[in-house]
């Protein structure tokens, strides 16, 4: 024990004076500059830069936008941080999850304007600007054509077809635990086979190796055939083959057929919303970025970007969604209230029906 | 002395911990958990997993310590070393290592868990029997010899007895720590293997069931407090072993010496080649060697354009950050309450056992219990950048306390008296008396504070936020995602993890050069 007090004291004066300073200039940085705000989003969210720049140019207020994972992840994260938010508006909570969010007062209401060119069956899931509805698409088995021609198979029809065991371990989905699409494609699956049936349908889905991944991102572009993956089925959405035509690499020739389809049988209709975070401090800030977020300029730009269909009725759609988008004719869908009671317990069912 | 620590426990533990206790409606929600089939199946693979990893652990973990522990060779103590180094290891840098050199196909799983709880746990084998073993006296074997007893017989009568109750204390640490293995079974489990921990956090975090997840965490805690009074009664049955005689340089047999090396090799090689594998890793993207992983840390991108929203180099700074302001509380805390604990008294006696609290609870316990008790008004502290500092400070204290205390109880209490006498204030005497003799042993459980806080994984998932992501947080999320570049990403910063935490803890074996306290 040579060395002395006398000796250490001014380390450990320092560190905790550096500390300090470390810690304090850490929280203030971040709120700097009124002009700022912050929107939190799912990994599918993207907007074309020059629109962006047009909201920027128009109001002086940047965005910086901040992805946290699948939607599920998206909306989880919102709710333990509600009042504390990570950010001033978020986009992406869709109904199969709006209940529990409005439970948990994520939203500080706010009706944008412009929010009346968006349909009242869409505006009445979240009434009183409670949320904004944003956008609306079906989550749907996709197939790779080619693959599945390969293979000497038609394309499934249903629910059924994927438990054939002409179609085992074909088949890609998300956790319905951390992924919106997945628990998308579990409640439609509910819907088909009711509360009875539902869980023996995933245990046939198990014995014909279904594979179940984290979220969206992952089940798409890595284990989906079509980009480097093994299994030609997946879940994804009604307007995914016109992004297989907008992304081809090198790119189609017009009027060639998309290298994907959609199993209509199997589609859930999903309506996504944005809204202003409670506890933002940049709540004139975020209320601009709102109305921005369902004007026409930007709902245009959603169905290229983000593959689902705008809310806004009166944004235009592209050729190319008019032309490969699937928007299913009858589509599943279950009440947001009777999902806000079951979901925990129908995914703890599917925990064990699925992967235990 | 002894206020602050006693207010740090209350607030860092009692509170949170009561908080748990009511959210999880003791025999409401905790009934429909016992009976959810998920929980019953998370528990039982917890049991499982522990136990075969505790088995695993021992049959890698003797062979290894009769290598060290009999025999002399070049190169032995730096084999110890190298074999010490995974325990002191932030756990997701373990797990990051052993997915970096498994091949795809086993990838993760229990094979994948299994082998990263060995790796880690390895130390504890070898450093609690191996300290025994060592010392059996050579007079024991030669009787047993000339009785005509064969080797095994000899291990089997002889070492074993002798070995018995250090290789109980050391399969209860390693069951302890599988059993609430959490960075480990996150990184490596998939999506279908979670342990009682992971579900915790995957209900409160991911579903949003606090209640439930409440109510698990109040199980592990039950279940964590049996397996310590387990332990600390079969501890004291422990009666010392009989002919235990000071190492001496023993003569081998070449077969039996040549055996040893190969064992001590072969250990080496289960240590180094994880390790050297994930630094490899974090220079291959696709089938080869490029540093895009390195020269593009500022950002981590799910595809090109579209951006993950996580700064894998700022989270660099974070960590040391937050480990700098951890350690300095840390060291505050620990030492009052060392000087507190030495003292003596009832508030001394239980200060000890309740800052250990900290320690025998999960991380994970901690860091969901304080979200619950501080983060809805009045009290919401969820966005202060305090928060995490504070909380590794209280997973760090003690082991500062650890470090300190026995220097302190050396002490004779004549010196103290003395400097009484000649007009000493209580004040002056710690100072001149108490903290003189402890300096050093302050500056190594600072650093063990700083090297905890630096690789704090369990409760710091719970609390922590959009831009202030720790290393450990970034390693996880990198990890958690497919795409070469951000699994090489992930690597990168883990290895930068290993390379602090290594430099932290050798610089500390440095400045103490005696060992100072139990680990």
């Amino acid at each position: 024990m040579t060395i002395r007090f006398r000796r250490i004291l001014p380390v450990v004066v320092g560190c905790t004076a550096a500390t300090t300073l470390l810690v304090s200039c850490g929280g203030g940085s971040t709120d700097e500059g009124a002009q700022r705000v912050v929107l939190l989003a799912h990994d599918s969210f993207a907007v074309s830069p020059e629109v962006l720049a047009a909201f920027t140019d128009s109001t002086g207020i940047e965005v910086e936008i901040a992805r946290s994972g699948d939607a599920g992840e998206l909306v989880a994260k919102a709710v333990l941080t509600s009042g504390r938010p990570e950010g001033d508006v978020l986009w992406g909570v869709d109904d199969t999850s709006l209940a529990r969010t409005l439970e948990a007062e994520v939203f500080e209401p706010y009706v944008a304007v412009g929010s009346d060119e968006i349909p009242a069956r869409l505006r009445s899931l979240a009434p009183d600007g409670a949320a904004t509805p944003v956008d609306e698409g079906d989550v749907c088995v996709n197939f790779d054509i080619e693959r599945l021609t390969n293979l000497g198979l038609e394309p499934p029809r249903g629910f059924d077809d994927l438990i054939d065991p002409r179609y085992a371990g074909l088949l890609v989905v998300q956790s319905p635990a951390t992924s919106s699409p997945g628990l998308a494609f579990l409640l439609a699956t509910i819907a088909w086979r009711g509360e009875g049936g539902w869980a023996d349908y995933w245990r046939d889905l198990r014995a014909n190796d279904v594979l179940v991944v984290d979220g969206w991102t992952d089940a798409y572009y890595s284990a989906f055939s079509l980009h480097g993956g093994e299994r030609p089925l997946v879940v994804s959405y009604g307007t995914s083959p016109p992004a297989e035509i907008v992304f081809a690499e090198p790119p189609l020739p017009s009027g060639a057929p998309a290298p994907t389809g959609i199993v209509e049988a199997t589609c859930y209709r999903q309506v996504e919303f944005a809204g202003i975070l409670r506890g933002t401090e940049r709540r004139a800030a975020a209320e601009q970025l709102m109305d921005f977020l369902v004007s026409r300029r930007f709902q245009e730009d959603i169905p290229l970007n983000m593959f689902v269909y705008p809310a806004n009725s009166s944004a235009e759609l592209p050729d190319v969604f008019e032309q490969y988008a699937v928007r299913a004719s009858a589509p599943w869908q279950l009440a947001p209230e009777l999902i806000a009671t079951e979901r925990i317990r129908w995914i703890d069912e599917w925990t064990v029906a699925a992967l235990r | 002395m002894a206020v602050v620590p006693v207010v740090v426990v209350v607030v860092g533990f009692v509170v949170p911990v009561s908080h748990l206790i009511v959210r999880g409606r003791p025999f409401g929600a905790l009934g429909d958990v016992i009976a959810n089939p998920v929980v019953r199946e998370a528990a039982w693979f917890t049991v499982w997993q522990a136990s075969l990893s505790t088995a695993l652990t021992l049959v890698a973990g003797l062979p290894v310590t009769w290598a060290m522990a009999r025999h002399r060779f070049p190169g032995r103590s730096a084999v110890r070393t190298v074999v010490m180094v995974p325990f002191v290891l932030p756990t997701v840098v373990v797990a990051a290592a052993v997915l970096a050199v498994l091949p795809q196909s086993i990838g993760r799983g229990v094979p994948a868990i299994l082998i990263a709880h060995v790796l880690f746990n390895l130390a504890v084998i070898v450093r609690t029997v191996g300290g025994v073993w060592e010392q059996i006296d050579d007079d024991l074997f030669a009787a047993a010899k000339t009785l005509g007893a064969s080797p095994l017989r000899t291990f089997a009568e002889v070492t074993l007895p002798v070995l018995r109750p250090a290789i109980i204390a050391a399969s209860s640490i390693v069951f302890l720590f599988t059993f609430t293995s959490y960075g480990v079974v996150r990184i490596l489990g998939g999506p279908n293997r979670s342990t009682l921990e992971v579900e915790i956090y995957l209900r409160a975090v991911r579903l949003g069931d606090l209640g439930g997840a409440s109510a698990i965490a109040v199980v592990q805690l039950v279940a964590v407090a049996g397996l310590l009074f387990w332990w600390s009664r079969s501890q004291r049955k422990a009666v010392a072993p009989a002919r235990l005689a000071p190492s001496t340089e023993r003569t081998a047999h070449r077969g039996e010496r040549r055996l040893a090396i190969c064992i001590a090799a072969a250990a080496t090689a289960f240590v180094v080649v994880p390790l050297a594998g994930l630094v490899v890793r974090s220079v291959r993207v696709g089938d080869r060697f490029s540093l895009a992983a390195w020269r593009g840390l500022t950002r981590a991108e799910i595809r090109p354009g579209i951006d993950l929203g996580l700064d894998p180099l700022g989270s660099i700074f974070v960590s040391l950050r937050y480990a700098t302001a951890a350690a300095a509380l840390a060291v505050i805390i620990g030492t009052l309450a060392a000087l507190a604990i030495s003292r003596g008294g009832r508030t001394g006696a239980a200060l000890d056992t309740g800052l250990m609290l900290p320690l025998g609870t999960s991380a994970v316990t901690i860091g969901f219990g304080i979200l619950l008790a501080y983060g809805r008004p009045p009290l919401d502290f969820r966005s202060s950048s305090a928060l995490v500092p504070f909380v590794h400070a209280l997973v760090a204290t003690p082991f500062v306390v650890r470090a300190v205390l026995p220097v302190l109880d050396a002490v004779p209490p004549g010196l103290r008296d003395a400097a009484r006498t000649l007009g000493a204030s209580p004040l002056r005497v710690a100072r001149e008396v108490d903290l003189r003799a402890a300096s050093a042993a302050i500056i190594a459980g600072t650093g063990f504070a700083f090297a905890v806080s630096l690789g704090e994984f369990g409760a710091t998932s719970f609390l922590s936020r959009r831009g202030t992501e720790t290393l450990p947080v970034a390693v996880e999320r990198l990890l958690g995602r497919t795409g070469d570049l951000l699994q090489a990403q992930g690597a990168a910063l883990a290895t930068v993890l290993l390379l602090v935490t290594v430099a932290v803890v050798a610089a500390v074996d440095r400045l103490a050069p005696r060992r100072t306290g139990a680990w």
